[in-house]
């Protein structure tokens, strides 16, 4: 038994921190900004990518992360000279950074995608396009998700 | 398997039409695991195509990441009456198919 209040108290002090548990979380493997950036660049190569053009419509803030619904829109009168080749959609740090790739071309009418994604974490999503004139064009959104997905226990 | 697809039936020749789609499939992401640690093998449709009178008019490379029950929407000119078809092609020699017509005047 400590006699002395600094003893008590270094004592005490030393219980806590001993006595905590340590909490250890399994990270899942997770996709980080550099994996993103090497995704992109696959697709990109070394052409610039100019911020413009590329609307995403996502929520910001998610409570299932399961089921995002997502819209991309670009920008372009989808003419024979003048249309959106593809678009391209990724995010952060999901366990991949890749989404989904969509191809278009001028017989579209109109460059919109919508589907429903899964998301693991807060993270930022980006959309980018591919236009008739090889040029890329990007939007980033940040998502605030508060259950993930992907990575649950099965039961 | 189980498609639902949304295409009007009719259009004016020229117009650009919503196409929806959606089809049943687990999309089972390869990253998750069982309550005793064994790791869920991952099943998913990796590709998607529509077809308009034998012509693709929109293609996507899906991933882990596009929820389950995949939901496709995009567009298309009407251009001719005719026939729309769609292919999903996935893991493990998953394949399914599905069709819709449209009358354009």
């Amino acid at each position: 038994m400590p006699t002395t209040r600094r003893q008590f108290l270094s004592l005490a002090g030393g219980v806590t921190a001993a006595g905590t548990i340590p909490i250890v979380t399994l990270r899942p493997l997770q996709a980080n900004p550099a994996m993103l950036n090497t995704a992109i660049r696959n697709v990109v190569g070394e052409a610039p990518v100019r911020t413009g053009k590329v609307k995403l419509d996502i929520p910001p803030l998610v409570e299932n992360g399961n089921t995002v619904p997502m819209t991309v829109t670009v920008a372009s009168p989808m003419t024979a000279d003048d249309h959106v080749k593809s678009i391209h959609v990724f995010n952060e740090k999901n366990p991949q950074p890749n989404i989904g790739n969509f191809y278009l071309g001028p017989s579209s009418g109109r460059a919109q995608v919508a589907t429903r994604i899964r998301l693991a974490d807060t993270q930022r999503v980006v959309a980018i396009a591919r236009l008739s004139d090889d040029s890329f064009w990007q939007i980033a959104v940040d998502v605030v998700v508060t259950m993930a997905a992907c990575t649950e226990e099965m039961n | 398997m189980a498609a639902l697809i949304n295409v009007p039936a009719k259009a004016r020749r020229g117009d650009v039409i919503e196409i929806r789609t959606l089809t049943s499939h687990i999309m089972e992401t390869g990253f998750r695991h069982t309550a005793d640690g064994k790791l869920v093998p991952r099943d998913i449709i990796t590709s998607f195509t529509c077809r308009y009178n034998g012509t693709e008019i929109f293609r996507a490379d899906l991933f882990p990441a596009i929820a389950a029950n995949p939901y496709l929407s995009f567009f298309t000119v009407a251009r001719e009456s005719g026939r729309f078809e769609f292919e999903w092609i996935g893991d493990n020699g998953y394949s399914s198919t599905a069709s819709a017509s449209i009358t354009v005047e």
